[in-house]
């Protein structure tokens, strides 16, 4: 049925944002380029950009970031140029305010990837589906709205979203997943699968798909063989007039992958720390080039992303061989560059201005996808020199969950947060002040059949117990029930900015479901949702300068929102007692047994009467067969015994016995004789 | 037991069934006990072949991808870790080298440094999981060991689920087997780092074997699963501070290798594999043993044998082998009864050539020596090998013994080694990594006749179930007896006292006279309980030899027995008739039958193996048993006869007196000390094994109160 409804609403959702997407391409091919230009307060507008960046560990993280804004003009009415109009008649539908997806397969590695940056922190995502959504009805309407929504998104992505309108499946965090009041509704599957199909209807949203400009480059094999691969869609509603009946929309999709460069084995293990690291190029990273822009993006660039240590590292590198100047580096002129060459010269640097600590920050070139594929399709290189070591900017605290016991009885779920030893500027800083805090703030939703008992949370800090109630700043809890909510924990823990090490348990039972409740492949276990992780004290906001780069780029303006540092835990896997689903034989049997054993003897109990029956046996035997009387007369007179009203119970058995192997042996030698001549 | 009514002129069929099978006891005591004896006999040829249950695992669908990139590699990392060995002896220099080579394959490293739990007898905690509070004072301090982590992250993988690769390793004193069987190891890890198609985080323990395999794989085991955040490297330095000038050394290189997060996990285990080199100088071929036996005789899920053996013997053409009793192999009877089965079963398809049940002679002795290899080393109780820490945690797990040939590992012939057996693990966990599920599709009872061959529980029991099926039969037989004896005393004696009431009284005194034997089968117990608690106190106190503890032992154990004999009064001591004393002993009897039966049956449960071996030893003693008194005032042939039997089994079912006589034939024939029966027993308690329980709790009180019977005056 479910399966009905996802095709239903995908045929209704997807037929007319095909129908528009075609009318705005028309339309622009008619207006030509010169409409994009202009894109003013009042037009809808597309920016496309892809920002590639070399990872420590040899690999290439390549952020695609689409974002189609639409601005509420009367003059079309109900049509949109570029704005896809199925989304645009979720939120009108659904009056949601704000409202994330994100399907994710893999983990992002914060430990050699980042954590303290705007991808990680924004693009990050736990394995499988993630959707929160905001809406903007009274507090009785929004569940049947989040209900409705998850119907939607899954025809609209091919995926079971729907798995999230069950009131089991979603939770209501209050303030700690995203400050603010709002009526919020989170939901997570971890065990989705993702694949093209949830690929093709969010390129279905983008004017060009990935027919022109940078979503060319998605190649299917080559973004599914990446070691993290994150689609994203973001939406923004805000309300442009009091009555709350016009409302632009922001859509922000973003296509996040790591990618290994060369995908043969490097030729042996070297001893050396400084090893080459791979050089890449899209075409190598990607397998096609881009061949030009959409027509239809106000503006489309690629930018190359260097990080602050990696930059760092560079300038070091650079005061080593003095005759190239320090500022080289920043210079648009350095394709002699010592560490690395690049194809193509880029358009911009762009610097960031906020550093955070020896006076080096991250640089950003940026390469505008127009001028550079003007002569044939551009492919932009980046080829190593030098061996160079960096690192990437970590969380302040390193977190990690598992599950603490074995069996099927109970367990603990712990979190251990680890301190990373980056933040020394800041830690030094405030060690000035007395009483320096760092806030971590958790969000943990758990099913219900893990029965998490809160009251016996534990809480170390530096491997010392601590009381809960002074280190937890705030805490709401939000306790599961069975089969109709899962258990909410959202705490602010303020740990001293000293700590080396703390950690968290809270113990649970297990609980047992209905034998129709177990999903498919059951003796996997059970997944518990991430935790999510954010740290309210540290912002993640890069800052460019004050030309106006950063207004004209869409991408640049997401890194400058101010947002906290957030993070995901694993998944974790909880096995639990599952029934033995392919022997139903037996349980029908036992209970027919059972069944029968019971009933049986139950009538047997209220059928008899003792005395009766005593009486009847007795009259009866008095009556009995003149043959046994006369045997039992036979064997009085031959043994010489007294006459016993009742043989000897040995006795007659015994003879009943003889009888009884006597003819099954006969039966036997039968068949076993009629077995042999038959061959 | 239903005693039929006499005034009941027919009971019901059930009971008429009972009481025959109760009238005939004798009979049926012989059939079903010899049945039993055959049916245990008949296993190797009942047993099937083993199959694949699980579809998912597709072992050998994959061609093997290990190259020779990867084996050499590996090999230098052997040629390092010996030329390493032979120059110094320092561990920490060969922890860095083996972690620097995870490192640079992109694997996660992490150190874990652990002191082993010292085997301590704790009565109350034998079955529950190791708790972290008991686990703390329980430090054994004398050894000191780090061992080595690597895990390599399924590239597009959630990281819900592990496989564990174990190479137990001597950091100190390592031989070209070990360092091979790190080779075999660190080829796979090296191909996993780089393979796509991984769905479960690998994890490869190297675990420190200085202080005993099993102990360093159940410490890390415990620190995986129940760790302990409050301060444990202290409390570990606080209780350890006596030895710890004696390890300076290798506390620093400890500290500086677990400056960073040191003990690194991934997710739920899957699956584990203990790979192990050992060089025994294979004749003809290389060899791979498989040992599965975990603590109380708990086996791993078939289907995991089932891989290594199929790509063992169909892939990489190993002679795969599991452990057999090889005493039993040159043994005349097993050979004899191997050729009478043969031609039994060449005159059954003379007969119809469908009935297909023969075996080979050589075959039956083989899969018989196996199937009591596998019977004792469930039996025992004792884990064959660190594969059982696993099971502990439900976790499959298996070791895998590869033992090359000569040839194979002379000089510059062990890459060839090398591929083959990283191949075969390389199989085994792509197998694993392909199951979505955890292995619970095929059989976890069983037991193996030759490593692809296996009886399941539904077979097995049945042998088991003819040999205890006489008890209850025998004991309602003896207890009916005794009650009939008394009606026909009570009879007899009822003709002289006129009055009703008398009789009434007698009838209900008598009623009650099993009580008496329940209770004293039931102090008996309680002294069994008492001595197998005994040990414990015993090894608290140091410095005793074991032949001193042994004395201590039984000495204890004897002043217990007496103890409730001067409380209670002898135990014969109201009786003087002759025939209430016969109906006392009848009485005796068959409680200690019955009790015998529960135990059984309660064990078999825990360990079949166990109760089988005990079934084997106590069931003719139960049922044989009678007064010596009588059989020799009898002084017929039968009767004496009777009592040698009995004397004989009285003398084989003490627990020290089996020990010895099974070690006498099956054993090593040299040196049979005294003493060794303590080490044993103190292994199978430091092992938490309940065949321990048994023997203390079932079996000894049994012994005693057949013995009592024998004696009885």
């Amino acid at each position: 049925m479910a399966f009905l409804s996802i095709l239903v609403s995908a045929l209704l959702l997807l037929l007319p944002s095909r129908g528009s997407s075609a009318v705005a391409a028309a339309a622009a091919f008619a207006s030509g380029s010169a409409a994009i230009g202009e894109g003013g307060a009042g037009e809808e507008d597309f920016s496309e950009a892809l920002l590639l960046k070399p990872l420590p560990d040899r690999k290439v993280l390549a952020h695609f970031h689409f974002e189609t804004g639409a601005p509420e003009t009367p003059s079309y009415g109900r049509h949109h140029r570029l704005f896809p109009k199925s989304i645009a008649q979720l939120v009108k539908k659904f009056h949601i305010q704000e409202m994330e997806l994100s399907f994710t397969q893999g983990r992002w590695n914060y430990e050699s990837w980042g954590g303290f940056e705007p991808i990680a922190s924004s693009n990050a995502k736990p394995p499988g589906v993630e959707l929160w959504a905001v809406f903007d009805v009274p507090p009785d309407d929004v569940d049947a709205s989040w209900k409705n929504l998850t119907h939607s998104l899954s025809g609209l992505f091919c995926a079971s979203i729907n798995f999230l309108e069950s009131s089991t499946a979603y939770a209501a965090p209050e303030w700690s997943f995203r400050p603010g009041p709002g009526s919020l509704r989170y939901g997570t599957l971890p065990r989705e699968a993702v694949c093209t199909e949830n690929l093709t209807p969010w390129l279905k949203l983008l004017p060009c798909r990935d027919k022109a400009g940078i979503s060319s480059l998605m190649d299917r094999p080559s973004i599914y063989r990446g070691f993290y691969h994150s689609q994203r869609l973001r939406l923004r509603s805000v309300k442009t007039s009091s009555d709350g009946t016009h409302s632009s929309i922001i859509l922000e999709q973003t296509l996040t992958v790591v990618l290994h460069p060369n995908i043969q084995k490097t030729s042996t293990v070297n001893y050396g720390e400084n090893k080459l690291q791979p050089s890449w190029s899209m075409s190598s990273l990607f397998g096609r080039k881009i061949g030009g822009t959409c027509l239809l993006a106000k503006s489309s660039n690629v930018y190359l992303q260097l990080d602050w240590d990696l930059v760092r590292e560079l300038k070091h590198l650079q005061n080593g061989n003095q005759e190239l100047g320090v500022e080289s580096i920043m210079e648009e002129s350095f394709l002699s560059n010592p560490a690395f060459v690049l194809s193509d010269e880029p358009d911009k640097v762009i610097n960031e201005v906020n550093s955070r600590s020896e006076g080096s920050s991250a640089i950003l070139y940026e390469f505008s996808v127009r001028k550079h594929s003007d002569l044939g399709p551009f492919d932009l290189g980046f080829t190593w020199k030098t061996p160079i070591v960096w690192s990437c900017p970590q969380l302040p605290l390193r977190v990690s969950r598992f599950l603490m016991g074995s069996g099927n009885e109970r367990g603990a779920i712990a979190i251990s947060l680890r301190s990373t030893r980056v933040r020394e500027g800041l830690t030094n800083a405030q060690a000035m002040g007395e009483s320096c805090k760092l806030d971590v703030n958790v969000f943990q939703v758990v099913p219900w059949y893990i029965k998490v008992y809160f009251h016996t949370m534990k809480v170390f800090v530096d491997g010392k117990p601590i009381a809960v109630s002074d280190i937890i700043e705030k805490i709401h809890v939000s306790p599961s029930e069975d089969k109709v909510s899962p258990g909410v924990l959202e705490m602010i823990l303020k740990l001293p900015c000293s700590v080396d090490s703390a950690g968290f348990t809270l113990e649970f039972d297990k609980g047992f479901l209905h034998i129709d409740e177990y999903p498919p492949d059951a003796n996997q276990g059970f997944d518990i949702p991430p935790a999510v992780i954010t740290f309210p004290n540290f912002h993640v906001k890069m800052h460019f300068g004050e030309d106006n780069s950063s207004k004209q780029s869409a991408v640049l303006s997401r890194f400058e929102d101010n947002i906290p540092v957030r993070s995901y835990t694993e998944v974790l896997l909880v096995p639990l007692t599952t029934p033995d689903f392919s022997m139903p034989y037996n349980v029908i049997t036992i209970t027919c047994t059972v069944f029968a054993l019971y009933f049986g003897s139950l009538l047997n109990v209220l059928r008899r009467r003792v005395n009766e029956e005593e009486r009847f046996l007795k009259s009866k035997d008095k009556r009995s067969s003149p043959l046994s009387r006369l045997r039992s007369k036979l064997s009085t007179k031959l043994g010489g015994k007294p006459v016993v009203t009742s043989q000897s119970s040995a006795r007659s058995s015994s003879f009943i016995s003889l009888k009884l192997i006597l003819k099954i042996i006969l039966v036997a030698g039968i068949a076993i004789a009629w077995q042999y001549f038959s061959e | 037991m239903a005693e039929p009514e006499t005034t009941k002129p027919k009971p019901r069929p059930i009971v008429r069934l009972g009481t025959l099978l109760i009238s005939h006891s004798v009979l049926v005591s012989v059939v079903c006990c010899v049945a039993g004896v055959l049916a245990l006999l008949l296993l190797p040829i009942l047993a099937k072949n083993t199959y694949i249950s699980e579809n998912a695992l597709m072992p050998g669908s994959a061609s093997p991808m290990l190259s020779n990139q990867d084996v050499s590699d590996a090999n230098r990392l052997v040629n390092d870790l010996s030329e390493l060995s032979s120059r110094s002896n320092d561990a920490g220099i060969v922890q860095r080298l083996i972690g620097r080579y995870i490192s640079d394959l992109g694997g996660e490293v992490g150190y874990h440094q652990f002191y082993p739990d010292s085997s301590r007898f704790h009565p109350l905690h034998l079955f529950s999981v190791p708790d972290t509070g008991i686990v703390q004072e329980n430090i054994n301090c004398s050894c000191h060991g780090i061992s080595v982590t690597g895990i390599v992250r399924a590239p597009r993988g959630d990281g819900k689920e592990a496989i564990v690769l174990v190479t137990p390793y001597n950091y100190i004193n390592a031989g070209l087997a070990d360092h091979l069987s790190l080779g075999i190891a660190y080829s796979v890890f090296s191909l996993l780092s780089q393979v796509t198609w991984l769905a479960k985080d690998i994890v490869w323990l190297i675990a420190d074997s200085q202080c005993g395999e099993y102990a360093s794989v159940a410490a890390w085991l415990r620190d995986y699963h129940s760790p302990t955040f409050s301060g444990f490297r202290a409390n570990n330095s606080h209780t350890c501070d006596v030895i710890t000038t004696h390890h300076d050394v290798k506390e620093n290189v400890a500290k500086d290798m677990s400056s960073r997060d040191s003990f690194i996990r991934a997710g739920t285990m899957a699956a584990a594999l203990v790979v192990k080199v050992v060089d025994r100088n294979e004749p003809f071929e290389d060899s791979l043993g498989v040992y599965a036996e975990a603590s109380n005789g708990q086996m791993p899920n078939l289907d995991l044998i089932n891989i290594v053996n199929y790509l063992g013997v169909h892939r990489q053409g190993l002679r795969v082998k599991v452990r057999k009793l090889f005493s039993l192999l040159d043994t005349k009877w097993v050979s004899f009864l191997a050729e009478v089965l043969e031609s039994l079963g060449s005159i059954a398809r003379r007969l119809n050539p469908q009935w297909n049940f023969g075996i080979h002679a050589a075959d039956y002795v083989d899969g018989t020596a196996t199937l009591f290899g596998s019977l004792y080393h469930q039996a025992l109780g004792v884990p064959t090998g660190p594969h059982g820490a696993f099971r502990d945690y439900q976790v499959d797990a298996v070791t895998l013994e590869f033992s090359p040939r000569h040839y194979s590992i002379s000089k510059g012939r062990t890459k060839d080694f090398i591929l083959r057996g990283g191949r075969l693990i390389e199989g085994v966990i792509r197998s694993v990594n392909n199951l979505l599920e955890k292995f619970h599709q095929s059989f976890f009872l069983y037991l193996l006749t030759s490593p692809s061959k296996f009886v399941s529980v539904g077979v097995y029991m049945i042998a088991f179930a003819l040999l205890v099926a006489p008890l209850p039969v025998a004991a309602a037989s003896l207890y009916a007896e005794a009650n009939c004896l008394d009606t026909s005393l009570d009879d007899a004696k009822s003709f002289s006292p006129p009055a009703a009431t008398i009789n009434e009284l007698v009838i209900s005194e008598r009623s009650w006279r099993w009580i008496k034997a329940v209770k004293k089968v039931l102090i008996v117990h309680l002294w069994g309980t008492t001595v197998s608690l005994l040990p414990y106190f015993i090894s608290q106190t140091p410095s005793l030899t074991p032949i001193t503890k042994l004395a201590v032992w039984g000495l204890f154990s004897v002043v217990c027995l007496l103890f409730p004999y001067f409380l209670l009064g002898s135990p014969f001591a109201g009786v003087s008739g002759t025939e209430e004393y016969k109906h006392e002993w009848a009485l005796l009897k068959s409680a200690t039958i019955s009790a015998a039966f529960i135990g059984l049956g309660l064990m078999s449960v825990i360990n079949f193996a166990t109760a089988e071996f005990g079934a084997l030893l106590m069931v003719p003693m139960c049922l044989m048993v009678q007064p010596l008194k009588l059989d020799l005032r009898a002084r017929t042939l039968k009767n004496l006869a009777r009592a040698a039997i009995n004397l004989v089994l009285a003398i084989v079912g003490f627990p020290p007196a089996t020990y010895y006589i099974l070690k006498r034939t099956f054993g090593s024939f040299d040196s049979i000390n005294i003493e060794d029966f303590w080490w044993w027993v103190e292994s199978l308690w430091s092992w938490n094994s309940a065949t321990y329980l048994f023997l203390g709790m079932v079996h000894l009180p049994c012994w005693l109160l057949c013995v009592q019977i024998l004696l009885h005056s």
